[in-house]
């Protein structure tokens, strides 16, 4: 009987103690923040390395989501008639849903993954341990900058994911298949509202643009300073923000959509 | 590359998503449609409202000219009272009509108003006293169904020729 409750007690423990040590690097992240303020061209860098040079994969991929969403919904659509609500839909799914989850999934690909390798090979270097013995505070100077960045770029690339997607919806539907453009455009205003359907889709982009930024930032710091740990912490950095932005997105859907 | 290159960058990537929201704010939703402006507020009582929500539009010969801002349900008439948000320099005379209306067979719900002939207008806070409940397509199929059987109960109506009248 021992045998069976034991590793089942020793589970939970180790459970508690991952949270609790994700929780504690948290507030040691957020107390590090204040000193960026006094060199804020650290935080425009990692602006550059996270969110400018993820722009091609996030302006390819709106583009190529924008294309498909308008073919495949006119092919639903016009079966009922109602090919003109086309750009009511893909405005919807992209700005709602599509626009913060693909372009968190994207970015956990692209920005995470070299995050946590950067982190993580500085770690194996020694790097941050001599930054510690010259009296700077490694994450005030390396991770701060670096959080920071990723909470600005996040939702700066998921709205141009959107309005590329929106713009690749418009070349299929009126340019190509010949929807009409007038009613494209205001049946897509007269659906979509501001603050509900754009703003919640901005306030889901900054909810992911802190989980990635955080996953990818702890895996690399806490990674084994070995050339194998930085590798199962990269893989873990994907697939753990990526697992965190679909449950994420969830919740944040069922709180923000339910009522009416 | 140097430090001033890359501020620049960064500055235009900023700016790409600023001009991105913009583009969403005011192309690709309503804000700027109809928000901004002067409004008055009216009150109707509905026996029942049907379907319809807050922000519903409120149109008068198929012109939206406002919104249903709010709906609540009165205690002692148990009636529905929905608060609508007119743009100023639309006036309805004080014997106008509203009624609840959908956009097509299935589509959304909304408020219409249909002008009467009166010389006052409307003053803001006035409550329209003519209303017209939502049409509910239970009760519809309900009198349908009722009046079927009435016709069916009363002698020489037409039966209905299952076996063509042999035996």
């Amino acid at each position: 009987m021992a045998a069976l409750i034991t590793p089942l007690g020793r589970k939970t423990l180790e459970v508690l103690r991952t949270l609790g040590h994700h929780a504690s690097f948290f507030i040691d992240l957020m107390k590090s923040l204040p000193p960026v303020l006094r060199r804020p061209y650290l935080a425009v860098a990692q602006v550059h390395a996270i969110g400018n040079l993820s722009l091609v994969i996030i302006v390819a991929s709106g583009l190529a989501v924008g294309f498909v969403l308008a073919l495949q919904m006119y092919y639903a659509l016009s079966r009922y008639g109602a090919a003109e609500s086309l750009g009511l839909v893909v405005n919807l799914s992209l700005v709602r849903e599509l626009g913060p989850v693909v372009s968190a999934l994207l970015f956990a690909g692209r920005a995470g993954t070299s995050l946590t390798a950067e982190i993580g090979l500085m770690k194996a270097g020694e790097q941050l341990a001599a930054m510690d013995m010259m009296a700077i505070d490694p994450r005030s100077r390396v991770l701060a900058p670096r959080f920071i960045g990723g909470i600005v770029s996040m939702p700066i690339l998921a709205i141009l994911f959107s309005t590329i997607g929106i713009l690749g919806a418009y070349v299929v539907a009126v340019l190509l298949i010949g929807v009409d453009s007038g009613n494209f455009w205001s049946i897509m205003q007269s659906g979509v509202d501001v603050w509900r359907d754009v703003g919640n889709g901005i306030v889901k982009s900054i909810v992911f643009g802190v989980i990635c930024t955080f996953v990818a930032l702890y895996q690399g710091y806490e990674t084994q300073a070995t050339p194998e740990g930085v590798a199962h912490a990269t893989t873990k950095t994907v697939v753990i923000s990526s697992l965190a932005v679909l449950g994420m997105d969830f919740i944040l859907t069922a709180l923000m959509f339910s009522t009416t | 590359m140097g430090k001033k290159s890359i501020e620049t960058l960064v500055g235009l990537f900023v700016l790409a998503g600023v001009v991105a929201l913009v583009f969403l704010a005011l192309k690709a939703a309503n804000l700027g449609s109809f928000d901004s402006g002067d409004t008055y507020t009216l009150t109707a009582k509905f026996d029942n409202i049907g379907g319809l929500k807050a922000r519903a539009p409120v149109r008068s010969a198929g012109v939206t000219v406002g919104r249903v801002t709010a709906i609540s349900l009165d205690p002692k008439t148990y009636q529905g009272v929905v608060h609508l948000q007119i743009q100023k320099g639309v006036q309805f005379p004080d014997d106008s009509s509203a009624r609840i209306l959908t956009a097509g067979l299935l589509g959304d719900q909304y408020l219409g108003i249909e002008p009467g002939g009166s010389e006052k207008n409307f003053a803001p806070g006035d409550q329209i006293k003519q209303t017209q409940s939502a049409v509910v397509l239970e009760n519809l199929i309900g009198q349908f169904l009722f009046s079927k059987a009435a016709d069916a109960g009363t002698p020489g109506a037409s039966t209905p020729p299952a076996n063509g009248g042999k035996k």
